[in-house]
């Protein structure tokens, strides 16, 4: 089985730090990391390959430095890594990366065999959009499984999938057929260590790196800031809540304290208090 | 099994594990580098200066690609009290060479660039992965080393250890015995960052130029230390450090100190209005020459901080790290060459060819230095910064006193504190230890 899964380079947001006087994000000097959404994904594409076989391929779309991610996918045990990176890709929104990097996926396929499945991470950290994975599997016209917290079974002979998706409310069982792509949740496994020969082949692992016209994107006006109709208008920090909690002590029972609590609350936001009336007196 | 052999295997990539790695894979060798951290640099405390000469000699146009923040031209050398500063500054524009003597760098940014050099000259380097003992075959000769990623050896005709001052994989291997705690400092460090403009007016510079502070007196509070602020592109470091064992006695913690330097009056208006970024700590060896453990053995060899190879005096490391790494890296080329086995007994060239070099004639020159100063820690670090600023604020105010009875107030300050033979015996002493 063919695995491959996209995985991005972004800053540590443990570390991101916001310009005291123009409140914009300081890129420079910030670590980068795997966006830890994807290492679910690698993990459980990797548990897929061991007990059945295969390759797991990682992709990423990113500037050059971002080889520096695959090194590491290679080091916790991938077997192939793949570097989309070109000008013509600075300031792609979720549009324009799906499909540059769908387009790689196709090349993907023809180079090295067709996955049967494609694994991204739930969604970013830096964009916090969750579009890309879909995007992906609408391009290339694969059944889409998103917020998946377990794979349970893969019949390769059918090919089908099941999973367990976690929905607001409940988790649903599904099953699907492949090829499939799946966004993976978050803390549903946990990423292995390499093992020392696994790790010294990747340090020695060449990236395979290919460029907007190696992957066969001949229209750039679909690439970058020119493919991206997604504009941001202002990145701000929100200002801090000046407001410290408060703990309210009153002796007595349970309603007693209750009503000490909304005593406090309608003291402090008598707008509250009028609507609450109001609503009352409506739903009676 | 990992059946490769390399021809060398160095445990770290700080300075002198760069060093080693870097003129082993250049001239052919079959080089592993592994270090613990992220990235080569990951683990190191920022700002720091960076001699250009013991860099020179291993790459030598690395003003070109390096990323340095300024060439010092200013250096000034504070003794201080509570509330002033006692200063020699030296600023001179012949330090605005072609090529300049010092910088300032950023040590996770320039220990990345000079790791990307390294693995350019073709070694291996494996990171997040910590080494965690040497293996031995039955005649205790070092063959390799085991990872913390399972229990698979990786082997070597030689093992370098650039670990760094605590040396743990020597210890644990029974290499050397554990490092004392008065023999090493701990040294807290911050980075304000300060608009380019801002640092240069602050310090009256211009383009690249740099200045360094290097202070001792009471900020340590009467314990063996220093302290020091560097300039760099936009942000200023700031530290101090002081000897281990000083700090359990007192119970100082380094934290405090900080704090307090930062607040001193000399040093608080050099950073007003920054933002601090980062904060760090890291233990400086401090023991000087007779604190060096042994250096070679089957199989083995020292280099850098983790043998010791520190000027406290001076505050060089890395430039001794480096000259460490790039000379036990010559050996064992020459030895590779010549096919002779990386045994003690042919390491012993390493030694032999670090004795002509500055690396062993500073520390041999200053051996007595760190025990006289830890010795006489109250007197260096306390009485006497306290009485050359008293003499000075005597002599400078005008306030209808004569200055004969100046003189004699001055004097008599001295002999009050301490008497003369004390006095001339701690200078006689430190005269001593200094040739
Ligand atoms: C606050 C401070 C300021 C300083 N300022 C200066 C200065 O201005 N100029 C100067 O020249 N020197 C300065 N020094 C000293 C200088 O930093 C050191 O001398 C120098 O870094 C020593 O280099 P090294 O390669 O021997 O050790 P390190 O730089 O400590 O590198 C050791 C490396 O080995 C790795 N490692 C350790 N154990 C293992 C293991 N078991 N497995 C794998 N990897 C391992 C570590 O992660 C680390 O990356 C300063 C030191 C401090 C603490």
């Amino acid at each position: 089985m063919h695995i491959v899964v996209c995985i991005k380079q972004v800053p540590d947001s443990a570390q991101i730090r916001v310009h005291p006087v123009t409140n914009t994000i300081m890129r420079q000097g910030v670590p980068t990391i795997i966006n830890p959404y994807d290492l679910f994904a690698l993990e459980e594409a990797l548990r897929l390959r061991d007990a059945m076989g295969g390759e797991v391929t990682v992709l990423t779309m990113g500037p050059p430095t971002a080889a520096d991610s695959l090194r590491k996918a290679l080091a916790f045990g991938a077997d192939r890594a793949v570097l989309l990176t070109d000008r013509y890709f600075a300031g792609s929104d979720t549009l324009a990366t799906s499909y540059a990097l769908s387009m790689a996926l196709t090349k993907i396929a023809s180079e090295f065999g067709k996955p049967e499945i494609i694994f991204t991470g739930k969604q970013t950290i830096d964009g916090d959009t969750a579009q890309v994975g879909p995007g992906i599997a609408k391009r290339l016209d694969y059944n889409q499984l998103t917020y998946i917290s377990r794979i349970v079974e893969t019949d390769v002979a059918k090919g089908e999938i099941t999973v367990e998706r976690r929905a607001e409310g409940g988790i649903q069982l599904l099953k699907t057929k492949m090829p499939a792509l799946i966004t993976m949740l978050e803390a549903t496994n946990e990423m292995r260590r390499g093992a020392i020969e696994t790790a010294l082949k990747a340090a020695r692992a060449e990236v395979v790196t290919w460029n907007a016209e190696a992957v066969g994107i001949e229209d750039l006006t679909k690439c970058g800031l020119r493919g991206s109709p997604t504009i941001v208008k202002r990145v701000f920090a929100p200002e801090a809540r000046s407001e410290k909690a408060q703990l309210v002590e009153v002796d007595g029972d349970a309603g007693a304290k209750a009503e000490a609590l909304i005593a406090e609350i309608f003291g402090r936001a008598p707008a509250v208090e009028d609507d609450m009336r109001e609503f009352a007196a409506t739903h009676h | 099994m990992i059946e490769e052999k390399f021809d060398a295997i160095v445990v770290g990539a700080g300075p002198s594990g760069n060093a080693a790695a870097y003129t082993m894979a250049k001239e052919g060798l079959n080089v592993l580098q592994i270090e613990r951290g992220e990235y080569s640099g990951s683990k190191n405390v920022q700002g720091a200066i960076l001699y250009a000469d013991a860099l020179e000699k291993i790459i030598p146009n690395f003003r070109e690609e390096a990323p340095l923040e300024r060439h010092v031209i200013e250096q000034r050398m504070w003794s201080m009290d509570d509330k002033s500063h006692t200063g020699m500054h030296y600023r001179s524009d012949d330090f605005n060479e072609e090529k300049p003597n010092r910088y300032t760098i950023l040590r996770a940014q320039f220990d990345k660039w000079f790791s990307s050099k390294v693995r350019e000259a073709g070694a291996v380097l494996l990171c997040e992965t910590t080494v965690t003992e040497l293996v031995k075959d039955t005649q205790g000769n070092v063959i390799g080393v085991r990872t913390d990623r399972g229990n698979e050896p990786i082997l070597a005709n030689v093992v370098i250890l650039a670990e760094g001052v605590n040396g743990l994989v020597g210890q644990r291997s029974g290499l050397r015995s554990e490092i004392k705690p008065d023999t090493v400092a701990l040294a807290v460090k911050e980075m304000h960052f300060l608009p380019r403009e801002t640092v240069e007016a602050r310090f009256n510079l211009k383009g690249n130029e740099g200045v360094v502070i290097e202070a001792m007196g009471t900020i340590t509070k009467g314990m063996t230390g220093t302290g020091f602020l560097y300039t760099n592109e936009e942000s200023i470091s700031v530290g101090i450090g002081c000897i281990v064992s000083d700090m359990s006695e007192s119970g100082v913690t380094p934290y405090d100190l900080l704090e307090a330097f930062k607040e001193h009056p000399s040093i608080k208006p050099l950073l007003e209005g920054s933002e601090c970024k980062e904060y760090a700590a890291h233990l400086i060896p401090e023991g000087g020459y007779k604190a060096i453990p042994q250096l070679v053995g089957d199989g083995w060899i020292v280099v850098g901080d983790a043998g010791q190879f520190v000027n406290a005096v001076h505050r060089e490391g890395s430039n001794l790290a480096m000259t460490t790494g790039r000379i036990a890296a010559d050996t064992v080329v020459w030895l590779t060459r010549r096919k002779e086995e990386m045994s003690k007994a042919n390491f012993l060239e390493y030694e032999k060819r670090l004795e002509q070099t500055f690396v062993m004639k500073d520390l041999k020159k200053y051996k007595g230095i760190p025990a006289l100063l830890h010795s006489n820690k109250q007197n260096f670090f306390g009485l006497y910064p306290k009485l050359i600023s008293g003499a000075l604020q005597t002599w400078f105010r005008v306030d209808g006193v004569d200055k004969v009875s100046k003189e004699k107030e001055i004097f008599q300050s001295f002999r009050r504190s301490r008497t003369l033979l004390g006095m001339m015996g701690d200078a006689f002493k430190l005269v001593r230890a200094w040739r």
